[in-house]
């Protein structure tokens, strides 16, 4: 688009939404089907774009990203006329005859900025969601993805409303363009420092916000006694680091916590799994682009972190391979313990047993492992918790001492995949909640709607307010209903 | 630091330290995780019930110096919402706090999912000046049955309210986890520039922008309660009498208009505006007598700048020959009388501003439609009143309007519904309270999702054959077929 549009796209995109036509059950629905057709019809195109973009393996692209949105469109055209059904109140007996209910109305025009690493999947997941609450929509890919970009910028005005929802590519200085007008709404999916910047250009308009981050989020790995639970937690683990995205994905493992008399057993199983998964290398993505190649390998310049790989380390900046990689507890102070890795380095923290644990009285039996509640607890709140564990009291332990945008238990990635749990962050992770109903919730304003009759004046309530009154309306307040009754009967004074 | 929970801002040099240390002290009493336990939560609350039930006449008090708020509406509009917020509450809070579990797909069987409601953590709620005791304690009732520590801002324009806070409320909740800030602007940007789990705050517009900005340095997730011009459409088909009645209690009943859900001005057609103006009339004489400066049941403007100001919405000479009623003023006593005016320049200062005063300004169209069109030519405002019998005309304006919330045939009650969630919509707010929804403005919807180790789909993970492909499709989209094959571990290693 020439960036002379881009000033102008708003408004452009308002006159539709205030046309109406977006409100009606039938262009949602039509918006709806017509994705499910582009989700089926243009396979190959989104296959290619992620190709080009990230090197990612079509079952990669189908699992994570075009499988999941026909599920979510599914989903959506499934229950949308059950969602855009007002919903009825209770209202106190006292206020009879009153009717409240609940009706759900577009907010109006959203922005969506989506992000580089799954750049169709976190573009059309949440342009699902607004175009089920009714509203007209702006989506600004990653300019990091250009082909995935041009894809969806090309696909969209095929498939969908061209005049109500749009794609406008380009980058920072095409952001800024359109954080400079106004919104109904603006989602965000990427990093803190630019969601910084959309929520401060969002305040000058009062326009709400929805912000999707990221975080070091971290696998508790507890001592598993059975060889083939070690094994399924494992490729899970090594599934939410190296194969979505060669790690450069917001739920995925940031790192492992483990207990330092288990780590040799999780590392052997973690090399055991990387050699199965990956004869060749041919099914893994890259890194996005030389900036983030250059930063990851600046995590393991340092030579007290690169003293603690175990595993891997290779760099190939021509073809931005990073060798799946694992450390053995690098030091806690370094960066790479301090910012989200999103790439394909792994540490593994062995869990640092406190003094104070020796003064403990005999007859308590400490577990370690939940000394990795603490390590957690220091950090800022990550968007998912993953936990490998059987023992019930550390499941209740970390359920009610951490907090996080999701928790899971053995298994990850997952979560991302239920329509009925809400999907977002907490802190530093973000807020806002999204997929499923919460993805129509997230892009509706839920009025509030009270519906009375003329009959049945209560005549205390109005003014002028005389001594007599002011019990009377006690008597309400208090759902008092004989009390009330005696006083209208003359019987109760005062 | 003060005795309990009150620090004594207005020149005693509440800065930026002071402000990071207080909250360093939350964050230290909230990871102590004494918040979190339903014993905890519930005596919160009723420490505030007693604080209610043994300090009603301080509090009116304290409201009658504030706004010369007469006791009715100081208990009506005050007190006895802020205890039937707490007994709600108490009476729910079980429920609310129980984790709700949720169905899964086929995708991810087997599996068992549910969702947790925690605390957000430390939370800053910065108060209005209209209600000064019930929009302070409000939030804070919700950031408590939530589980949360909370620092209250009460406003300094009542400053009688915001001393009765930072005075007597620390002696009936727990200190360590609930401390009240007094003072203005400096105080207020001190408070600003810490980092909060969550800010409520309550006001106008203007400081609605500086508190997101502020916000938007920490990534902090706001809550804003703001204004606008509250619209009421009254149609021809009516109870006039009672239309009257309900409009006046609600705008002049409702602290002489300075309530943010007030009737701001209203629109009907023109061949019904002389029996709705003789209805109006009618009904404020019998509200307030022929004298209203004298009228007891009337609350008295705030301060002299919102006196100065409303009087310059007036004095405009366009809008002062529309006057059809009232007008009366004493400014020695901040007193203004119910005004009604007819027919307002649309472009006038009194028909573009949020009024919040004792002006109620009638614009007329010729059609019903007409006049929903021009409510929809201003910005969504945090409350929409219709008054009709025709269904008609009422689904329309259900449909058509876009407002925080809506009521039919009355005036302010909704916000008196716990069931209801009480905000506003695009300038009117973000995010809304009451009820439950103030328990779940405050907290974080933990989604928990549990396995076990069966159930293995090595079509998952790489190397990604055909037939694994195959199988991930179908899994994806939920075929039985597919997850047979799946659990089966097709195929096989």
């Amino acid at each position: 688009m020439e960036s002379v549009g881009v000033e102008g796209v708003a408004n452009e995109v308002r006159t539709a939404y205030e046309s109406g036509k977006t409100r009606s059950l039938a262009w949602r629905r039509s918006q709806l089907k017509a994705l499910q057709r582009l989700l089926y019809e243009e396979e190959e195109g989104m296959f290619r774009a992620l190709k080009q973009d990230l090197g990612k393996h079509q079952a990669e692209a189908y699992r994570d990203e075009v499988g999941i949105l026909i599920k979510s469109v599914n989903y959506a055209l499934e229950n949308l006329k059950k969602w855009m059904t007002p919903c009825r109140v209770p209202v106190p007996l006292l206020t009879f005859p009153t009717r409240g209910e609940l009706v759900p109305e577009p907010l109006g025009v959203i922005l969506i900025f989506s992000s580089w690493n799954f750049p169709i999947g976190l573009s059309l997941e949440p342009l699902i969601g607004a175009i089920a609450a009714g509203n007209a929509i702006v989506l600004k890919p990653s300019e990091l993805a250009p082909a995935s970009s041009n894809f969806l910028a090309k696909s969209v005005s095929k498939y969908l409303d061209s005049m109500s929802v749009k794609v406008v590519r380009g980058g920072p200085d095409v952001g800024q363009k359109l954080l400079e007008q106004k919104w109904d709404k603006i989602f965000f999916t990427g990093s803190s420092r630019v969601a910084r910047i959309v929520m401060a250009a969002a305040a000058k308009h009062l326009t709400p916000v929805a912000v999707e981050l990221g975080g070091k989020s971290p696998a508790i790995f507890d001592s598993l006694s059975s060889a083939r639970d070690r094994k399924v937690a494992v490729e899970r683990i090594v599934g939410a680091k190296w194969v979505p995205c060669s790690g450069q994905v917001c739920i995925g493992v940031d790192y492992v916590l483990v207990e330092e008399q288990f780590a040799p057993i999780l590392i052997d199983q973690l090399k055991a799994t990387l050699e199965k998964f990956y004869p060749r290398f041919d099914c893994l993505s890259r890194i996005i682009n030389g900036q983030h190649f250059q930063r990851l390998s600046n995590l393991i310049k340092d030579p007290s972190v690169a003293a603690t790989i175990i595993h891997g380390g290779s760099l190939d900046s021509e073809t931005l391979f990073i060798e799946p990689t694992i450390l053995l507890d690098p030091p806690l102070d370094a960066e790479i313990m301090n910012e989200e890795i999103f790439g394909p380095l792994l540490p593994i923290i062995t869990v640092i047993v406190h003094v104070q644990v020796l003064t403990l009285p005999s007859r308590f039996q400490l577990k370690k492992i939940e000394d990795s509640i603490e390590f957690i607890r220091a950090r800022p709140k990550p968007l998912v918790i993953y936990a490998f564990t059987k023992d019930e009291k550390l499941r209740s332990r970390i359920t009610a001492e951490t907090s996080s945008g999701s928790l899971t238990f053995n298994d990850t990635m997952i979560q991302f995949a239920c329509d009925e749990l809400p999907f977002g962050g907490v802190g530093g992770s973000g807020f806002g909640q999204y997929h499923g109903k919460f993805s129509f919730d997230m892009f509706s304003h839920t009025k509030a709607v009270l519906r009375r009759s003329f009959l049945l004046e209560f005549t205390f309530r109005y003014p002028p307010w005389d001594a007599w009154k002011l019990p009377f309306m006690r008597s309400v307040y208090h759902f008092d209903y004989v009390t009330l009754l005696l006083r209208v009967l003359g019987l109760k004074r005062g | 630091m003060g005795s309990g929970g009150e620090e004594r801002g207005n020149g005693t040099g509440f800065d930026g330290a002071m402000a990071a240390e207080l909250v360093a002290g939350l964050r230290r009493s909230f990871a102590s995780r004494r918040t979190r336990s339903h014993e905890w939560r519930a005596a919160q609350l009723k420490g505030i019930v007693r604080m209610i039930d043994e300090k009603e006449s301080a509090i009116m008090a304290a409201l009658h110096e504030d706004l010369a708020k007469p006791q009715m509406e100081s208990y009506l509009h005050e007190i006895s919402l802020a205890k039937a917020a707490c007994t709600f509450a108490l009476k729910e809070m079980k429920c609310w706090m129980k984790p709700e579990k949720v169905p899964t797909s086929l995708t991810t069987f087997p599996s068992s999912a549910e969702i947790i409601s925690e605390p957000l953590g430390v939370v800053l709620v910065i108060s209005a000046w209209n209600y000064p005791f019930l929009l302070s304690i409000d939030p804070v009732i919700g950031a408590l049955v939530a589980g949360n520590a909370v620092v209250l801002k009460p406003s300094e324009v009542a400053p009688a309210t915001s001393y009765f806070f930072a005075k007597v409320l620390p002696e009936y909740i727990d200190n360590s986890c609930v401390k009240i800030v007094e003072g203005s602007i400096p105080e207020t940007t001190a408070l600003l520039e810490q980092k909060w789990d969550k800010i409520f705050y309550t006001g106008n517009g203007k400081v609605g922008r500086i508190v997101m900005a502020a916000a938007a340095k920490h990534l902090t997730p706001v809550a804003l309660e703001l204004g606008g011009k509250c619209p009421v459409l009254v149609d021809s088909s009516v109870d006039v009498k009672v239309a009257a009645k309900r409009i006046a209690v609600g705008k002049w009943g409702c602290n002489n208009g300075q309530a943010c859900i007030a009737p701001d001005y209203i629109l009907t057609t023109k061949s019904f505006a002389p029996t709705l103006v003789d209805a109006m009339k009618r009904t404020l004489e019998k509200f307030y007598g022929k004298d209203p400066l004298e009228s007891a049941d009337l609350s008295r403007i705030v301060n002299s700048n919102h006196f100065k100001r409303l009087m310059s919405l007036l004095d405009d000479e366009n809008v002062s020959d529309t006057i059809v009623y009232g007008g009366q003023r004493d400014e020695q006593h901040l007193k203004i009388a119910p005004t009604l005016l007819l027919d307002v320049p649309h472009d006038s200062s009194m028909m573009k501003e949020e009024i919040f005063g004792p002006f109620l300004p009638i614009v007329t169209f010729d059609e019903v439609e007409d006049c929903i069109d021009f409510i929809n030519s201003k910005s969504k405002p945090l409350a929409a009143y219709l008054f009709t019998k025709d269904r008609k005309i009422e689904d329309k304006f259900v449909k058509n309007v876009s407002a925080g919330g809506m009521l039919i045939n009355d005036v302010a009650l909704h916000l008196a519904n716990p069931h209801l969630p009480f905000g506003g919509v695009g300038e009117s707010g973000i995010g809304a309270y009451h009820g439950k929804f103030s328990f779940d403005a405050f907290s974080h919807k933990k989604a928990v999702l549990s396995r076990g180790f069966g159930g293995e789909a090595p079509a998952r993970y790489p190397p990604y054959t055909p037939q694994k492909q195959r199988i991930l499709r179908g899994l994806i989209n939920g075929s039985i077929i597919a997850l047979v094959l799946a659990i089966l571990g097709f195929p096989r290693d």
